[in-house]
C-alpha cells in the first residue's frame, strides 16, 4: 500500500503531461482535419510536412539559427568563461553581473531592448538577419557561460602549471590541457543554446525578418490562420520533434552512463 | 617587432565586450527611449501615462493575479511530484524525473496546440473560460521548471535530521513541517522564479488560447506593432523593475537558480 500510492500518483500526474501529445500523435497519422472521428490511416500530414516549401524553409531556417547562434554562443561564451576566470576578482564579478542579466530578464524585454537599440537606433535592417542572429546568442551565451565556469572551477589548476613547466606554450596548454577538462560543460552549454533557440518566440518575433519565421512564429500565426492543412500538418511536425528529442535524451543518456559517477549528481 | 604576448585573461574580452553593446547599452536605451517623446526631448508623459491609465494599472493588476495563481498551482502540483521522487524508493528514478522534465524541450508553441485541442473537447469554446485556460496552458507550459530545482534540493536533503526528529519523537506531519518544508525553501524559491515572471509576460500562452485580456508581455507587443517605441520601453522598463525588485528579494533564499532553466540538460 505504501509503495503504491506514489506509482499511481506519478503515473496520473505522467499522463496528465503526455495526454494532449500523446493525441496529437495518433491524430497526425490519420486524416482527420480535428480531433475527433477518425476515418482512416494516412501519411498526408508528413507527406505536407516534407513538400510544402513555405514549412520546409520555416523548419531548415529554425534549425540553421540555432545552430549558427549556438555556435556563436558557445565561443563567446566559453571564452568569457576562461578569461573570467583567470580575471582578477573585480572583473570577473563584473562579467558575472552582466551575464545574469539576460538569464533573470524576460525574453519579452530582452527582445525588445535588442530590436531598439539594433533596428531603431542602429538602423540595422531586419532583413539582414543581424539583428535575429545577435538576439539569439544574447539569449544563449550567458547559459553557455553558466555550464563551463563550474567545470574551470573544477579542474585541477596544477596541470596547467605543469605543462607551462614542462615547456608548453599558453595557447598549446590552453589547448591539450584546459580545453579537454572543461569540455563536458561546453559540450552541454552548446546542446542547451540550441535548445533555448528552438524554443524562444520573443526574442525572433521582435528582431525577425518580416518573411522568415522561425517554428515558434510560424505555428503562433498558423494557429490564427484557418488553413487545416498546415494545422494537421504541425501535428506531424509536433510528432518528429517528440520522437526527436526522445531519442536524443536516451542517446545522451546512454552515453552519459560512463562519466556519470565522476560528473556528479547534480549533471544527471 | 613586439612579441604578441598571450594571456588567459584577454579571452575574455570578446565576450566582456558583447555583454557590453548588447545587454547593456540596450538598458540604457531603453531607459533613453522611456523618458523621451518622438522629438528626442526629455519628458515623463510616459510615466505618467502608465500610472493614470487604468488600463495599463489593470494589465499590471491581471498579470500579477495570473502570475500568483499559475505559481500556487504549479507549486501545489510540482511539490508533491518532486517530493515523492526524491523521497521514495522507487525503482528507475531517474529515468521518471526525466520523462517529467522531457516536455520542456518540446516547443512550447507546439505543446501549447496540443493542449489547446484537449481542452477545446472538454471545454467545447475556449472564449469562456480564459483565465482558467490562460493558467492550465501557463501550468503545463512552466510545470517542468518548478518539478526540477525543487527535486534537486529534495534529494539533497539530510536524512539524518529527519531521523533525529522522528528519534525525538515527532510525528511524520511534524517533521514534515518543521524539517522537510523550511529545508526546501531553496528549491521552491528557485521553483517560484521559474514560473513567477514568465507568468506575468508570456502573452503568447494567452493569444493562443483565445484570452485577449492584454498581460504586461502584451502590452509591449501591441506597441511594437505600432511602432511606439517610447510607450514600449517604459512598460519594458516597469517589467526590468519588478524583475530586479524580485531578484533581490529571491537571491538571499536561492540556492542555484541561474541553472534550473536548461538545467535538466545532461
Amino acid at each position: 500500500m505504501k509503495k503504491a500510492f506514489p506509482i499511481i500518483f506519478l503515473s496520473v500526474m505522467i499522463m496528465l503531461v503526455y495526454l494532449p501529445i500523446l493525441v496529437l500523435v495518433v491524430y497526425s497519422f490519420t486524416d482527420a482535419p480535428n480531433i475527433g472521428p477518425i476515418h482512416s490511416f494516412s501519411l498526408h500530414n508528413y507527406v505536407t510536412l516534407f513538400t510544402k516549401e513555405e514549412l520546409t524553409s520555416m523548419i531548415w531556417g529554425t534549425v540553421i539559427l540555432a545552430l549558427s547562434s549556438a555556435l556563436l554562443a558557445t565561443i563567446l561564451g566559453t571564452l568569457g568563461a576562461i578569461g573570467a576566470f583567470y580575471s582578477k576578482k573585480g572583473a570577473s564579478s563584473f562579467i558575472n553581473a552582466m551575464n545574469q542579466v539576460p538569464v533573470v530578464n524576460a525574453d519579452v524585454v530582452t527582445g525588445f531592448s535588442i530590436c531598439v537599440l539594433l533596428i531603431v537606433t542602429f538602423n540595422i535592417s531586419k532583413e539582414s538577419y543581424v539583428p535575429l542572429l545577435i538576439g539569439h546568442t544574447v539569449l544563449s551565451a550567458p547559459f553557455v557561460y553558466l555550464s563551463v565556469v563550474p567545470k574551470l572551477k573544477q579542474m585541477d589548476s596544477s596541470l596547467y602549471e605543469a605543462a607551462i613547466d614542462l615547456g608548453a606554450k599558453p595557447s598549446l596548454a590552453l589547448r591539450k590541457v584546459v580545453l579537454p577538462q572543461i569540455m563536458p560543460g561546453i559540450v552541454s552549454g552548446f546542446a542547451l543554446a540550441v535548445t533555448l533557440s528552438l524554443d524562444d518566440y520573443f526574442i525572433a518575433s521582435y528582431t525577425k525578418p518580416a518573411t522568415f519565421d522561425t517554428i515558434s512564429t510560424y505555428v503562433v500565426n498558423a494557429t490564427k490562420g484557418s488553413q487545416t492543412d498546415i494545422k494537421t500538418a504541425l501535428w506531424a511536425l509536433s510528432t518528429l520533434i517528440f520522437v526527436i528529442v526522445i531519442l536524443v535524451v536516451v542517446v545522451m543518456n546512454l552515453s552519459g552512463k560512463g562519466g556519470e559517477k565522476r560528473r556528479g549528481k547534480e549533471d544527471f | 617587432m613586439r612579441a604578441l604576448r598571450f594571456s588567459r585573461k584577454q579571452l575574455g574580452i570578446p565576450y566582456a565586450l558583447f555583454l557590453l553593446l548588447f545587454v547593456v547599452a540596450p538598458l540604457f536605451v531603453i531607459i533613453y527611449y522611456a523618458f523621451t517623446n518622438g522629438e528626442g526631448q526629455f519628458t515623463i508623459a510616459n510615466l505618467q501615462g502608465f500610472f493614470t491609465d487604468p488600463n495599463t494599472i489593470g494589465t499590471l493588476f491581471y498579470s500579477f493575479m495570473l502570475a500568483v495563481v499559475t505559481t500556487v498551482v504549479c507549486l501545489l502540483l510540482a511539490y508533491p511530484i518532486a517530493y515523492v521522487l526524491a523521497r521514495s524508493n522507487i525503482r528507475h528514478k531517474s529515468v521518471i524525473v526525466m520523462i517529467f522534465v522531457l516536455p520542456m524541450w518540446i516547443n512550447f508553441t507546439l505543446r501549447i496546440t496540443a493542449l489547446k485541442e484537449i481542452l477545446t473537447i472538454i471545454e467545447g469554446n475556449l472564449a469562456f473560460h480564459p483565465f482558467l485556460n490562460s493558467v492550465i496552458g501557463m501550468t503545463y507550459d512552466f510545470l517542468p521548471f518548478m518539478i526540477l530545482p525543487m527535486y534537486t534540493t529534495l534529494s539533497k536533503l539530510d536524512n539524518s535530521l529527519l531521523e533525529a526528529a522522528n528519534d525525538l519523537g515527532a510525528s511524520p506531519l511534524q517533521t514534515f513541517i518543521k524539517v522537510t518544508l523550511p529545508l526546501s525553501v531553496p528549491g521552491i524559491v528557485s521553483g517560484v522564479v521559474m514560473v513567477f515572471l514568465p507568468s506575468m509576460t508570456n502573452y503568447v500562452v494567452l493569444d493562443m488560447l483565445y484570452n485577449s485580456t492584454y498581460i504586461m508581455g502584451s502590452l509591449i507587443g501591441s506597441y511594437f506593432s505600432a511602432y511606439d517605441w517610447h510607450n514600449g520601453s517604459m512598460i519594458a522598463l516597469v517589467l526590468l523593475l519588478i524583475i530586479l525588485i524580485f531578484t533581490l528579494f529571491t537571491n538571499r533564499y536561492e540556492e542555484d537558480g541561474s541553472k534550473s532553466r536548461g538545467g535538466a540538460i545532461l
